[in-house]
């Protein structure tokens, strides 16, 4: 690091004013919820819309910080909710390529919706974080951190899809060589309230991906919004404890099929599709000349509105920036594949046409993704397709691909993956 | 990089303009002390009277060329400055005054002005640029504080400033924005313009104006149906991109795209 100061410092005296204490908490935090995993959860229950009430009520009591669907501007956007009337009660989405409308139900469902612009990553991990300001001190120079967030976060409302998305980036951020403790610090002891979708939306197609619509894994609570109220299901002891507070009764046989039937209708009505997408890999890497490209790069706007919505694209840009007073802050920021300056290296920009830069993006989600990090980058959520300003299709750009394949990707010889 | 003893000097020159992007540099209230203690404003006519010789470290350029007059003293202000950065839309792209360049400026000032034979100026406003090398152009109209303070310090510091050029998109969904676009509730230049303003209009429903000019590898052609689609006519079209930056060229050659 340069410092920019009066006179040259001396050999700087690192001082760390970030709260230890703090983090250490946090790690017995999160290492709670699987310490009396062996419980089994229990059977589904039956919960009022009073009793969502008090689901939120309790989270709040435990000291979460609870975000969940809202209405604003527009569209459905996570933020803060402390009551169920904060919540969509009666709203729903109209979504189709570069569209998206919010309209009245004509019941009061809370959860009648599908996925708005909004990723639960904009809270796991910021669009901006500083991650650290130093500054010239009577010792040397002094750094501080304020990138740990102080209040755990309980998640209301997550679709399947997002968990699958929350499950990416955990191999991202969590699982690889590096940690990250940005996100680690966010992550832990996280509270995740699924619900499990009782309608499609017009760009979703998490059935292609195996991502949903049911929550299967990575939930405290999952619910499924029914007529008169909720079935419950506990995923992990510490949702099966949170359960026991609220007002609740088993849930009946007939419920039961009610919520199973509710996600099976789900899943039949997708408004999008990729088919085979086992597939993928194989079939992108070996059309990585395919005339499509260039069709593509002629709508695609570069804005990088994609990245900036799917719930696992993680990349960053860091910059350190240096102000009058001599100090000097580093932050870390969304950036986008679809920059120019994102694949800049000494002497200009790999990518500096849209065409590589589309190309990129499609065959990393779709494709090299499964080399790097063991699944797709994609979980079907549809969020690409609504939020395209110019409504470019991921499905429609994969189906008109493997419409016309290059000849070398029907050999038997497979493209390898890039490492 | 040691500081020299002596504070770097800075002047402020205006050419064809509103004032609004020098203001920016007086708005910086909270860090206005950090700069005046860091570097010697020595022409500013905006803020002091006082006026210390040539030359100058950094100058820093407002407006358009719009006279045969300004384009002589602009060679002089080259001539006395180290570093040279033009601020805002005037000086970059010609600002909106450069709207004449569309049109004859004579019948302007004939429509104008009662004695329009006392008024001398050139046919086109043209940026900076186009008659002196540049060191560094900020966009917008006005230019972000944030970035000219982020500029400035980059020049004292001698490092390369972080103004990204890529598009207000990725500033509108990083604030959390929700796109106007897509909900329909306005038209918006958003995708083909530069990120600077923090997606200012975006974020408050309005669509973007374009005020910070094109970004990189800008698409207009590709988002054109898009705004049609909203029932703007082809002459509504040329309007949007015949504002600020009119005549920068991928906003140019979209506008007469649309002329007829």
């Amino acid at each position: 690091m340069q410092h920019v100061g009066a006179e040259p410092p001396d050999p700087p005296a690192l001082r760390h004013t970030a709260d230890r204490s703090r983090r250490i908490a946090l790690d017995q935090c999160a290492a709670a919820p699987n310490a009396d995993a062996s419980r089994m959860p229990p059977a589904p229950a039956l919960l009022t819309r009073d009793g969502l009430d008090a689901l939120l009520a309790a989270l709040h009591a435990d000291g979460f910080r609870v975000l969940g669907p809202t209405v604003q501007d527009g569209a459905i956007i996570y933020d803060d909710v402390v009551r169920v009337a904060d919540l969509p009660v009666g709203w729903t989405d109209r979504q189709d390529g570069g569209s998206y409308r919010l309209e009245r139900r004509d019941d009061t469902a809370v959860f009648g919706h599908t996925v708005g612009p909004y990723a639960w990553k904009r809270f796991l991990h910021p669009p901006l974080l500083r991650l650290w300001r130093a500054e010239p001190g009577a010792d040397g120079v002094e750094i501080a951190t304020d990138a740990h967030a102080a209040q755990p976060m309980a998640f209301l409302g997550v679709r399947a899809c997002e968990l699958q998305a929350i499950a990416i980036q955990d191999k991202v951020f969590l699982h690889g060589p590096f940690v990250d403790p940005h996100y680690k610090a966010r992550r832990q002891g996280l509270f995740i309230v699924a619900v499990n979708c009782g309608q499609a939306g017009g760009t979703c197609f998490c059935a292609s991906m195996q991502a949903g619509p049911k929550a299967e894994a990575g939930f405290d609570l999952a619910l499924t919004e029914l007529a008169d109220g909720f079935l419950v299901e506990a995923g992990t002891a510490r949702g099966a404890v949170l359960l026991d507070r609220l007002p609740h009764r088993p849930a009946s046989e007939e419920e039961q099929q009610q919520a199973a039937a509710i996600v099976a209708a789900t899943a039949a009505q997708m408004g999008r599709h990729i088919p085979d997408a086992a597939a993928l890999p194989a079939l992108l890497l070996g059309n990585l000349d395919h005339p499509r490209w260039d069709a593509v790069a002629q709508r695609c706007l570069s804005c990088g509105n994609c990245t900036q919505v799917c719930p696992t694209c993680f990349c960053t840009n860091v910059t350190d920036t240096t102000d009058l007073t001599g100090a000097t802050d580093r932050t870390r920021r969304w950036d986008s594949c679809f920059a120019v300056d994102f694949s800049y290296i000494h002497g200009g920009a790999v990518r500096p046409a849209p065409r590589s830069r589309y190309r990129q993006w499609m065959t990393h989600k779709l494709a090299s993704w499964v080399a790097q990090f063991g699944t797709s980058g994609c979980t079907g959520c549809g969020r690409c397709v609504t939020w395209c300003p110019v409504g470019i299709d991921i499905t429609e750009e994969v189906a008109a691909i493997r419409a016309a394949p290059a000849p070398a990707a029907a050999a038997p010889a497979a493209p390898q993956s890039p490492p | 990089m040691p500081r020299a003893a002596r504070k770097p000097k800075l002047a402020v020159w205006k050419f064809a303009s509103c004032d609004g992007c020098q203001l920016s540099l007086l708005d910086c209230e909270d860090e206005l002390l950090a700069v005046a203690g860091n570097i010697d404003i020595a022409y500013f006519p905006e803020a002091t009277r006082t006026v210390l010789r040539g030359p100058y470290d950094v100058s820093l350029v407002e407006g358009s060329i719009t006279t045969a007059h300004d384009a002589h003293r602009l060679h002089q202000v080259r001539r006395q400055s180290r570093r040279l950065i033009t601020i805002g839309a005037c000086a970059t792209a010609g600002g909106i005054q450069a709207l004449r360049n569309f049109h004859d400026v004579e019948e302007f000032t004939r429509q104008v002005y009662a004695h329009p034979d006392y008024i001398s100026t050139l046919k086109t406003a043209t940026p900076i640029s186009a008659h002196v090398p540049v060191d560094f152009e900020l966009r917008g109209c006005p230019v972000d504080k944030g970035q000219l303070l982020e500029v400035l310090t980059a020049f004292l510091h001698g490092r390369p400033a972080h103004v990204p050029t890529h598009g207000v998109c990725m500033e509108c969904k990083q604030r959390g924005a929700v796109c106007v676009l897509v909900t329909g509730a306005a038209a918006c230049l958003g995708p083909v313009t530069q990120a600077g303003c923090g997606a200012l209009c975006p974020a408050y429903g309005r669509g973007c104006f374009g005020c910070f000019g094109p970004k990189e590898t800008p698409n207009p052609v590709s988002l054109a149906p898009r705004l049609a689609a909203r029932g703007l006519t082809p002459r509504d079209l040329q309007r949007l991109y015949r504002s600020f930056n009119a005549a920068s060229e991928p906003f140019r050659q979209e506008g007469d795209r649309h002329g007829g």
